[in-house]
C-alpha cells in the first residue's frame, strides 16, 4: 500500500528511464489544441434547462421575506429554488460549516447567492431572476479586517460558540523568542501587508446535473475536487452518496478557485431532482469575482533577530488574515501563514500569531501558494534588509541559513530532499549575480528570494485512515491499460502524469495507456487537486498498482520462456528474454500469457503519507511528506518619473525532486512565476466604498498580457527525493512564492526603496522615491 | 457568459437608407460599426436597441484618399488596424496612426472603426458595469439613476471621453461627415463636444458619420500621441496627449497643438499651453523651456476625475509627464510614447 516503502529513487532496472524525464506530449494536448476536448460548458443534454442566480446586492443584510411567485409565473420557467430549500449548511472544512447552498436567513457580501431559477433558456432565466423579490433588512457591514478584529457587533456569523468576528485564532512558539532581542547583534522588525488577489482561470464555474427517475443522482463540474463536492452534496441534499455520481470534465484552470464545492453545483443538483430535467448553470465572468476564494489579504508584522554573521536566531510573527464573508478553507489558512515558513533557512525560535476575521468581502480562500505566499514575501523581503545592513551578499546569506536536508524544522516538519542551495547556484550563476547585484546602473536592478512548498500535506481535510490516493489498473486482450484515478487534472497534467508513470513501470508506450479519472462511479478515492499533492500522492499509488502488475506479467513470461523472472524485461512494448538475445514477445503477448495464468487482469495501488508532523495541536496541518524548493532572482527597471516598475527577467530555479516531464515542470515553473508577478505590479481584487467589488471584468481586473510578461528563465534541479514518485516532488505552486520579494528586493537594489505593502503600484512607488528624496 | 438583448438588423447599402432606418422606428435603434464597444455595452445593459443598423455593407464608408491638394478622407469603417498601418496616413499624420495603435489589442483593432473610436460613448467605473452591478451601486447619473458617485451630488455627468484617436484629430483639425435626415453635414471636430457625459456630442445619435475628413499636414509637421494605462495592450486610457508640432524654414515652431483625452466628456484642447511652444527650436534651450513650462500649465488644466479605473492623483502626476515625453517625442519625429 504504501509504495514508498517498494522503492527508492532508482529506476527498478539498470538501462535508465524510457519514459519518465522525456518531454512527451500531454495525454489531452491534441484534443484541447484542437477544440475536442470536453469541457463542463461543452455538455447538452436532451431538455436541459438553464438555471441562473439572484445575488444580494447588499454587503450585509438579514432576509426578511422571498417572493419568486412572479418568477414561476413567467412563462418558460420550469423551476425556482431559494434557500431554504437546501438548509444544510457545509464547508470544505468539516469543522467549519457556516455556507448554505442559497442565502437561508442572512447574506454576507455583494453577489452571495440567494434564489436560482431554471428556465428553458439562458435569457427567460435572466428575466426571471429580476422578478424574485427579496426584502432586506439592512445591517452594518464589515469591509475591512481590523475593523473585525475589533467589531463583535454585528457577528457575519451569528451562531457560532464565540460572538465576535474572529474565524480562527492560532499561536504556536517553538524555542523562545523574546530571549534571542537582548542578545541578537540586529533586529529588524517592520510591517507588511498583501492585498487581495484572485486567480481568473481561463474557464468560469460550470455546473450540469441530471435525477434520474430511479434516484440516481449525476453532476458533472469544473471542480478541483471532485470526491469533497461527493461529500458535500451527499450532505445538503440528504441523498444515499451510494447514488451519487461526480465527474470532472476538462478543466480550463484553478489554480485553487474551484477547490471549495460552489453554491452552482448544490443548485442544479436540486433544480434537477426538482424539474426531473437536466439543469446547467454557468456562471459569468462577474460571478466568478464573486465566488473568488482568491488570496487571502495579510497585515503582517516580523520581527527577525540575528548575529552580525547573518545567521538567523529567531522570527516572530503577527498576521491579521482577512477572511471575507465565509470560512471556506481558513482554518488551513491560518495554520499555512504560519506553518510553511520555516525553510529552506534554519530558524532556531519562531514564533507566530496569526488571527483571520471574517468580514462582508467575497470569500477569501486557496490560491497558488495558499496561506504561504503572503508570509514568504514579508519574511524574504525583511531578510534581505537584514543581509543590506549587515552588509551581507543577499543569496550568502540565505546560504548561511540554510535548513539542510534529511533534517526537521523548529516546528517540527520533516525535511527529505532539499535541493535548495543548488537552486540558489543556479539563479545566481544565470543572472551573473555577481558582476551585476549592486552595479547596476540606478534605475535598474536585480532582487533574490528562496522559499519552500508542500507537496501533499498527511491532513486529510476530513479525519481518516484511509489512503489518500488510490489507483486501479485494467488490462485489455488489445494491449491498452486502463488506469483509473480519483486525481483532478485541472491544466496541470496530473492524468499525463499517471500514464507516464505506468507506463515506465510497465514498460509499455504512454500511446497503449487510457486514464479514465476524476468520476466517483469509476475511480477509486483521491483527495483532489490541492496542496500541490497529485504528483506526489497519485503518482505513488501509480507506480504501486503498475508495480503490482508488473510482477504478474512477468511471472507469466517467465513460466512461458522457462527463465529467471529477473531475464524478463519488458521495455517499449516489447518484452525481451536477457538470457537469449534472440527471444522476445509484444506486450500483448505477454498480457494474454497472464491472464491464462491469473484470469482477468487488474491491480490497485494506494498511497498515505507517513505518521509526520509535531506533537502539537495543528502539528499535522502543513506536514508534508517532501517539500520543494525555489530560488527567484529577478530583474527590475524602475522608471523614476513615472513610477512603474517593468520586470525584464525573472530567472526561476525549482527543486521539484525529479522531472517527471521537464516540459510541463517547466510550464508550471513559468505559470507560476508569471502569476507571481502579476501580483507585485498589476492585479488588485478591490472593492470600492460600497462593498461592490470594483471592477469585476478581465478588463478592469489587470492580469498580464503577453506584452507585460517577463522573460522568464524556467531551470529544474533534481534533488531525487527517496519518497516521491521515481523522486519527484511537486512544481506547481512553490514556484510563485519567491517570484514576489525577489521583484521587492530587485526594486531596492534598483532604486533604494523597500516597498513593503503589496501591490506595488506605480503612486507608491513615486511616495516611496520622494520619501526617501526627502530624508536625504 | 453576458447575454445580448434581443434587437433586429439591417444591413443598409447606403448611408441615406441608414439613416433613415435609424429613423423609422420609435424604440431605441443604433448603429454597428465594429461592435467593440458597442457590444459589451449592449451585454451591461447600457443599450438595449431594438434595432442594430449594421454598417458593413456600405461602400461609401470604406477606404482611405487624398485629393489633389493632399487632403485626407478616412472612411468611418476604415479599421484602427489600417490606420495604424496605412503608409501614406502614418507618414502625413504620425499622433493619429500611433494612437489607433494603441487602441485596445491586435484582435480589436482588426475589427474597431476609426469612426466608432471617435463616437465612443463616454466611460465610467461607475457606469461601464453589469445591470447586476449597476443595481447594486443604485445606478448613476448617466444611466437609470440620479446620482453622480464621482462627484457626490454632481449633477452632470463626467464621465469621460476615452477615444484615443479623437485628440490625434483634434490636433489635426479633422472635420467630420455625417449623413443626417436633412442631408449631408460637415462640422470641425472641435465642434462637436460638449461637456455632458450622458451624450458628449452636439449631434444625435442617430445621425451617421460618414467620413473623416484631414486636411493636408504643413510641410515638415510632425506628431506624437503618449498614453497612459495600466497594460501594454487593452486597456482604455487613463491619460492620453497628442500633439502636432509644424516648422518654420528655420526650424523653429510655426504652430502648435496639444489635445488630451481621459480627463471629463470632452477631449481637451491645450491651446495656451501649444502657443508658448511656437517660435522655439527644437534641440535649443528655448524650446526645452517651453516644453515645461507647457507640463506644468498642462497639469494646471487638466484634472483626473475619479470617474474611470485607477488612481486619479496618481493620473493627474502623470500629466506633465506624459505631456513632456510625447512633446520631445514629436519634435523628434518618434513615438508613441507608452510604457511598453
Amino acid at each position: 500500500m504504501a509504495a514508498r516503502d517498494q522503492h527508492g529513487s532508482e529506476a527498478p532496472w539498470d538501462q535508465g528511464f524510457r519514459v519518465i524525464g522525456k518531454e512527451n506530449r500531454k495525454v489531452d494536448g491534441m484534443a484541447k489544441a484542437t477544440g475536442e476536448a470536453i469541457y463542463t460548458d461543452d455538455i447538452q443534454l436532451p431538455g436541459m434547462l438553464h438555471a441562473k442566480m439572484l445575488r444580494s446586492p447588499h454587503a450585509h443584510a438579514r432576509i426578511l421575506s422571498i417572493d419568486t411567485s412572479k418568477a414561476e409565473a413567467l412563462p418558460g420557467v420550469i423551476g425556482v429554488l431559494v434557500g431554504a430549500e437546501l438548509p444544510v449548511r457545509y464547508g470544505v472544512i468539516p469543522w467549519t460549516p457556516d455556507e448554505t447552498a442559497l442565502a437561508v436567513d442572512k447574506v454576507r457580501f455583494i453577489g452571495d447567492e440567494v434564489a436560482a431559477v431554471a428556465a428553458l433558456d439562458e435569457d427567460t432565466a435572466n428575466a426571471a431572476i429580476r422578478l424574485i423579490e427579496v426584502e432586506y433588512e439592512i445591517l452594518e457591514s464589515i469591509l475591512d479586517a481590523e475593523k473585525a478584529l475589533i467589531t463583535p457587533e454585528p457577528p457575519i456569523h451569528e451562531d457560532r460558540k464565540r460572538r465576535d468576528n474572529i474565524s480562527k485564532h492560532v499561536e504556536l512558539e517553538f524555542g523562545d523568542v523574546e530571549a534571542q532581542v537582548s542578545s541578537a547583534d540586529i533586529v529588524v522588525e517592520e510591517d507588511y501587508s498583501f492585498h487581495s488577489t484572485t486567480h481568473a482561470a481561463m474557464e468560469p464555474h460550470c455546473a450540469v446535473a441530471v435525477a434520474n427517475s430511479d434516484g440516481r443522482l449525476t453532476l458533472w463540474s469544473s471542480t478541483q475536487i471532485t470526491h469533497y463536492v461527493h461529500r458535500a452534496l451527499a450532505r445538503v441534499l440528504q441523498l444515499d452518496p451510494a447514488r451519487i455520481r461526480v465527474i470532472q470534465p476538462c478543466l480550463g484552470g484553478g489554480f485553487g478557485g474551484k477547490s471549495d464545492p460552489f453554491s452552482l453545483e448544490f443548485v442544479v443538483a436540486q433544480l434537477a431532482i426538482k424539474t426531473g430535467r437536466p439543469v446547467k448553470m454557468l456562471w459569468t465572468r462577474e460571478e466568478v469575482f464573486y465566488a473568488h476564494r482568491g488570496r487571502h489579504p495579510m497585515k503582517m508584522h516580523y520581527r527577525t533577530t540575528a548575529k552580525a554573521d547573518g545567521t538567523i536566531t529567531g522570527v516572530d510573527a503577527k498576521l491579521l488574515i482577512d477572511g471575507g464573508a465565509y470560512s471556506s478553507f481558513g482554518l488551513v489558512t491560518t495554520y499555512y501563514s504560519g506553518q510553511l515558513l520555516t525553510g529552506p533557512y534554519d530558524f532556531p525560535n519562531y514564533r507566530f500569531d496569526s488571527t483571520r476575521v471574517f468580514t462582508n468581502r467575497p470569500p477569501n480562500g486557496p490560491k497558488r501558494g495558499h496561506g504561504s505566499v503572503q508570509p514568504r514575501f514579508a519574511f524574504e523581503v525583511q531578510l534581505d534588509e537584514i543581509a543590506q545592513r549587515l552588509n551581507i551578499d543577499p543569496i550568502e546569506i540565505r546560504r548561511r541559513n540554510f535548513l539542510g536536508a534529511h533534517t526537521e524544522t523548529v516546528n517540527g516538519q520533516r525535511i527529505t530532499s532539499n535541493g535548495f542551495l543548488e537552486c540558489l547556484q543556479e539563479v545566481e550563476a544565470a543572472s551573473d549575480w555577481k558582476a551585476r547585484h549592486g552595479k547596476l546602473p540606478h534605475g535598474r536592478g536585480i532582487g533574490v528570494a528562496g522559499s519552500m512548498y508542500i507537496s501533499g500535506t498527511n491532513y486529510p481535510v476530513y479525519p481518516n485512515k484511509m489512503p489518500q490516493a488510490g489507483v486501479q489498473l485494467k488490462i485489455d486482450r488489445s494491449g491498452l491499460v486502463t488506469v483509473f484515478t480519483g486525481g483532478n487534472d485541472i491544466g496541470q497534467g496530473s492524468n499525463s502524469m499517471v500514464a507516464y508513470l505506468v507506463a515506465e513501470e510497465l514498460g509499455i508506450q504512454p500511446s497503449h495507456i487510457k486514464v479514465i479519472a476524476a468520476d466517483t462511479d469509476l475511480c477509486p478515492v483521491d483527495l483532489g487537486a490541492y496542496s500541490s499533492r497529485v504528483t506526489f500522492m497519485v503518482g505513488n499509488a501509480a507506480i504501486d498498482a503498475a508495480r503490482k502488475l508488473r510482477h504478474k506479467l512477468v511471472e507469466a513470461v517467465a513460466v512461458a520462456w522457462d527463465v529467471a523472472q529477473k531475464d524478463v524485461r519488458f521495455m517499449d512494448g516489447t518484452v525481451v528474454d536477457l538470457s537469449a538475445a534472440a527471444r522476445s514477445m509484444t506486450h500483448v503477448e505477454a498480457f494474454h500469457l497472464a491472464e491464462e495464468m491469473f484470469d482477468t487482469l487488474g491491480s490497485t495501488g494506494a498511497y498515505n503519507t507517513p505518521t509526520l508532523g509535531g506533537d502539537y495541536r495543528g502539528g499535522t496541518i502543513g506536514s508534508a511528506p517532501a517539500y520543494s524548493f525555489t530560488a527567484h532572482v529577478a530583474e527590475v527597471e524602475v522608471d523614476t518619473e513615472t513610477g512603474r516598475i517593468t520586470v525584464h527577467k525573472v530567472w526561476a530555479a525549482h527543486d521539484c525532486g525529479r522531472a517527471l516531464n521537464p516540459m510541463i515542470v517547466r510550464g508550471q515553473i513559468e505559470g507560476s512565476t508569471y502569476m507571481g508577478a502579476a501580483e507585485v505590479v498589476l492585479e488588485s481584487h478591490d472593492l470600492n466604498r460600497f462593498g461592490l467589488h470594483a471592477g469585476p471584468s478581465l478588463l478592469d481586473y489587470r492580469i498580464p498580457t503577453a506584452v507585460d510578461t517577463p522573460e522568464l528563465a524556467a531551470r529544474i534541479i533534481e534533488s531525487i527525493d527517496p519518497e516521491g514518485p521515481f523522486g519527484a516532488k511537486e512544481a506547481g505552486e512553490g514556484p510563485l512564492h519567491s517570484t514576489i520579494p525577489a521583484i521587492a528586493n530587485a526594486v531596492f537594489d534598483a532604486v533604494g526603496i523597500r516597498l513593503r505593502h503589496l501591490p506595488f503600484t506605480p503612486a507608491k512607488v513615486l511616495a516611496a522615491l520622494r520619501a526617501k528624496e526627502e530624508q536625504a | 457568459m453576458l447575454r445580448l438583448p434581443k434587437f433586429e438588423v439591417k444591413n443598409p447599402a447606403t448611408v441615406e437608407e441608414a439613416v433613415a432606418m435609424m429613423m423609422e422606428i420609435h424604440g431605441e435603434a443604433r448603429f454597428l460599426a465594429g461592435g467593440t464597444d458597442l457590444n459589451p455595452n449592449m451585454k451591461h445593459g447600457l443599450f438595449t436597441p431594438e434595432r442594430i443598423v449594421a454598417l458593413g455593407g456600405i461602400e461609401e464608408m470604406f477606404g482611405v484618399g487624398f485629393d489633389e491638394s493632399g487632403n485626407a478622407r478616412i472612411g468611418a469603417m476604415v479599421t484602427l488596424a489600417q490606420v495604424e498601418q496605412h503608409p501614406d496616413l502614418r507618414r502625413a499624420f504620425p499622433a493619429l496612426c500611433q494612437a489607433a495603435k494603441l487602441v485596445s489589442s491586435p484582435q480589436l483593432r482588426n475589427m474597431g472603426t476609426l469612426g466608432g473610436n471617435v463616437m465612443l460613448d463616454t466611460r465610467c467605473q461607475w457606469y461601464n458595469q453589469t445591470y447586476f452591478w449597476r443595481n447594486a451601486l443604485g445606478y448613476c447619473l448617466k444611466k437609470d439613476g440620479s446620482k453622480c458617485h464621482v462627484i457626490e451630488g454632481g449633477s452632470k455627468c463626467v464621465a469621460a471621453a476615452s477615444n484615443d484617436t479623437a485628440p490625434a484629430l483634434m490636433t489635426l483639425n479633422a472635420e467630420l461627415e455625417f449623413a443626417t435626415t436633412s442631408g449631408r453635414v460637415r462640422m470641425p471636430l472641435a465642434d462637436l463636444w460638449q461637456a455632458d457625459g450622458i451624450w458628449n456630442k452636439k449631434i444625435p445619435h442617430t445621425d451617421l458619420l460618414v467620413a473623416l475628413h484631414v486636411p493636408k499636414p504643413a510641410a515638415g509637421s510632425r506628431g506624437a500621441y503618449g498614453k497612459l494605462r495600466d497594460r501594454g495592450s487593452i486597456d482604455f486610457p487613463l491619460f492620453g496627449i497628442a500633439v502636432r508640432l509644424d516648422f518654420a524654414a528655420d526650424g523653429s515652431i510655426s504652430d502648435a497643438a496639444l489635445c488630451a483625452v481621459a480627463l471629463q466628456a470632452r477631449p481637451w484642447p491645450l491651446k495656451k499651453a501649444a502657443e508658448l511652444l511656437i517660435g522655439t527650436h527644437p534641440g535649443q534651450a528655448s524650446f526645452n523651456d517651453a516644453v515645461e513650462k507647457v507640463a506644468m500649465l498642462a497639469a494646471k488644466q487638466c484634472r483626473p476625475m475619479p470617474n474611470i479605473p485607477g488612481d486619479h492623483e496618481y493620473r493627474h502626476l502623470m500629466v506633465p509627464v506624459y505631456t513632456r515625453r510625447t512633446l520631445h517625442a514629436a519634435a523628434a519625429g518618434e513615438g508613441p510614447v507608452h510604457h511598453i
